[in-house]
């Protein structure tokens, strides 16, 4: 047992209370900024669990924290570019005035 | 002295969180997730994980951030009104939320003992170290190899494959970053 084994259990509450803060956020906020931010909240939460188990695991739950943190870089260049589309389409931002598939 | 250090880590890093979700500008609620990540880069070096908190510090805290600060600066958003939803959504935040918060909560007692009594599904089998020998051999992996050894050659060796679609996905998104932002949609 390494000093690190015994915050299992607290690492994994703290990354339920960060997980519930990022749902939080993406149902409370319309900055659509504000909610990639949300969403990067929660994949942060996500792969603190990774790692907290990854000390009973092995290595795997590491590596899998690599290929979230490629997805989440991705997601957030792609979505980035779509905001800004966006943007200029709109002059805004707030998904109030984004209702283009609403029929 | 170990626990100390994490539970300050943790307290900083849910007061962040909670200040970059109710934070009035944008500009400020990126600044405080980038807080909350490099909360989450310290403790994770006090989980045994030092080559993923480096990568935390370097890919997340500097190479997303600051591409949405880029975007950010970019927009020039006024930050005038609040754009917190109605009082229905505030509700439904609540409700969800909390049915969230208390199914997850349970994780908090989580000891490796108990993980392991709960796969073995008999509490005469339930012997940690016997459990999750796996944990134990990545340590003197990592010890033998280092660090970064240590997690390299499981990467470069049984996940091999995942590794090389990855490289798809982040020539896709590149692709797809560079088509959006440039024409006019």
């Amino acid at each position: 047992m390494t000093p690190g084994m015994t915050l299992l259990g607290p690492a994994l509450g703290l990354s339920a209370i960060l997980f519930s803060l990022g749902v939080a956020g993406v149902v409370l906020r319309r900055n659509a900024i504000v909610l990639f931010v949300c969403i990067e909240l929660m994949l942060n939460a996500v792969n603190l669990t990774f790692v907290a188990l990854a000390q009973l695991h092995g290595a795997s739950g590491q590596i899998m924290v690599f290929f979230v943190m490629t997805v989440a870089a991705a997601e957030a260049a792609v979505g980035l570019a779509i905001i800004l589309a966006i943007f200029r389409h709109k002059q805004s931002v707030d998904l109030q005035n984004i209702n283009l598939l609403r029929g | 002295m170990t626990e100390a250090v994490f539970y300050v880590l943790a307290v900083s890093a849910v007061i962040t969180a909670l200040l970059c979700i109710l934070s009035r500008s944008t500009m400020s609620a990126v600044l405080w997730l980038t807080a909350t990540m490099l909360s989450l880069a310290a403790i994770y070096l006090l989980l045994n994980a030092e080559f993923v908190a480096a990568i935390q510090v370097l890919v997340y805290a500097g190479a997303v951030m600051v591409l949405f600060l880029f975007v950010v600066m970019l927009l020039n958003l006024s930050t005038v009104t609040t754009d917190l939803r109605g009082p229905a959504s505030l509700a439904a935040a609540i409700v969800l939320v909390g049915l969230l918060g208390i199914q997850l909560a349970a994780l908090w007692r989580y000891t490796p003992g108990r993980l392991a009594a709960e796969v073995a599904q008999s509490p005469a089998l339930a012997d940690p170290s016997a459990l999750f020998a796996a944990g134990d051999l990545a340590r003197r992996e990592a010890l033998e190899r280092g660090v970064v050894g240590g997690v390299a050659v499981p990467l470069f060796q049984s996940y091999l494959v995942p590794f090389e679609i990855t490289s798809v996905l982040l020539l896709a998104a590149i692709v797809g970053a560079v088509v959006l932002a440039k024409r006019r949609i």
